[in-house]
């Protein structure tokens, strides 16, 4: 479905807030898609992370937020690493999970985690999701 | 030789195969690994965001505690306390505006600069003790055992904390040589395991960490090497539902690195900590008969 790009769709702040967020130059991505193909996790994702740039950079927030991308990202550093334009992805899209997170809003609910998981989990799993996805 | 040595959480109660064999290891080749007084856990990820200084302190206070005890390195094991203190420490040495905001706010600990070095376990073992020295010492050589070497992602990524530098697949591949055991290259090496996926959407950490594991199997590998607890969650305590789900075929054993050592280096039941392991990890090992005295009587 073709997106709608005008002054009105474009969410300025959105764009501000990622860049001082995340220290990173999101205009700089040519779209060459090298960090989807190095993500593990792209099978997993409903949009890949070259889409995602390219709809911070047009500061389309409400799409963003539609999709999962930033959720799946492990925060492994594969986009990261291998960015021939050299925007460390993974800040991107820790920026984007916490312009979600700071609304104090969770992704899992640490409180409601079955005891039987909480048990076999080793505490680095733990503690780096509620790092990622809880508020 | 004695060295400041960070554990961390997972080390203490899920993963303490990986810690115990290494204690015993460096007990068995002369090194003193003293625990730090007081540590706190690293925090586990590193903070991405630039305005948030707070989630570094955890792991600075772990580095100054490390100063405190008058030593100029501090070794770790887990791959993720690795990653977060070598991150927070470049964070203190090179970034004079967050180092001064950080040393602000501890008010009671003495300011830090990044004076202690943060160091992996593999280093230390090819840097301070020695593949050749370790070689000497193997009494049971780990002949014919076909491993795959997995680094996963925190212990390469950033390059600015990595064991080795970018491309370099040595180091692993080297202590396997060192312990007998035969070095298997694979490509999804530094592939991540799903990580803390494992929670959020299980089902898609499950994804990616079977695909780890067929690619190991398809290079030839009948075991897999690692370093750190959240991989050897999913590669190996998951297998049993990707077994189930048709994910992969067949069970693949996982080994801390440190168990190997200590195995090769002729330690026993309580320093190797098999029993921890999958079955098939113990039964591997009894079909080649190796570690035979480490393995004896666990089912």
């Amino acid at each position: 479905m073709p997106i709608a790009i005008s002054e009105k769709t474009i969410k300025r702040e959105f764009i501000e807030k990622i860049a001082s967020l995340s220290g990173q130059d999101i205009n700089r991505c040519f779209q060459c898609g090298t960090c989807g193909g190095a993500c593990p996790m792209s099978g997993e994702m409903d949009a890949m992370p070259r889409r995602i740039i390219r709809m911070a950079q047009l500061g389309l927030e409400e799409a963003v937020s539609e999709t999962r991308t930033c959720w799946i990202c492990a925060s492994c550093h594969s986009c990261t690493v291998n960015c021939p334009r050299g925007i460390d992805l993974a800040r991107v899209m820790e920026a984007i999970r916490l312009l979600t997170l700071r609304k104090n809003e969770n992704m899992v609910e640490p409180s409601k985690m079955p005891a039987e998981t909480v048990k076999e989990m080793p505490q680095i799993a733990m503690v780096s999701c509620f790092r990622k996805l809880t508020s | 030789m004695k060295v400041a040595y960070y554990p961390g959480c997972t080390l203490k109660t899920k993963a303490k195969n990986l810690e115990d064999a290494a204690l015993a290891s460096m007990k068995a080749l002369g090194v003193e690994l003293e625990e730090l007084n007081r540590w706190n856990c690293c925090g586990a990820v590193h903070s991405l965001a630039d305005d948030d200084l707070i989630h570094h302190v955890a792991p600075v206070r772990d580095l100054v505690r490390a100063m405190e005890q008058g030593s100029d390195k501090v070794v770790t094991l887990c791959s993720m306390c690795y990653n977060s203190l070598a991150r927070a420490n470049l964070i203190m040495r090179d970034d004079e505006v967050k180092r001064k905001t950080i040393n602000d706010f501890m008010d009671e600990e003495e300011d830090y600069h990044g004076e202690v070095e943060v160091v992996h376990f593999l280093n230390f073992l090819r840097d301070e003790v020695g593949f050749d020295t370790i070689r000497a010492k193997v009494k049971y050589p780990l002949n014919g055992l076909k491993v795959a070497t997995y680094y996963g992602c925190t212990l390469a990524r950033p390059r600015n904390v990595a064991i080795e530098p970018p491309g370099g697949t040595r180091l692993m591949t080297d202590f396997l040589d060192a312990v007998g055991a035969t070095p298997v290259k694979f490509a999804d090496a530094f592939t991540c395991c799903g990580s803390y996926q494992i929670i959020a959407n299980p089902e898609n950490a499950v994804n990616v960490a079977a695909g780890i594991l067929d690619c190991a199997a398809k290079a030839g590998a009948e075991a897999l090497v690692l370093s750190c607890p959240l991989c050897e969650f999913n590669l190996a305590k998951k297998q049993g539902d990707m077994i189930q789900s048709g994910k992969i075929s067949k069970g693949l054993p996982i080994f801390y690195f440190t168990q190997l050592l200590a195995a090769a280096l002729g330690l026993g039941k309580e320093a190797c900590r098999f029993d921890l392991n999958d079955k098939c990890s113990v039964e591997i090992l009894k079909s080649k008969n190796l570690a035979m005295e480490a393995v004896a009587g666990i089912a």
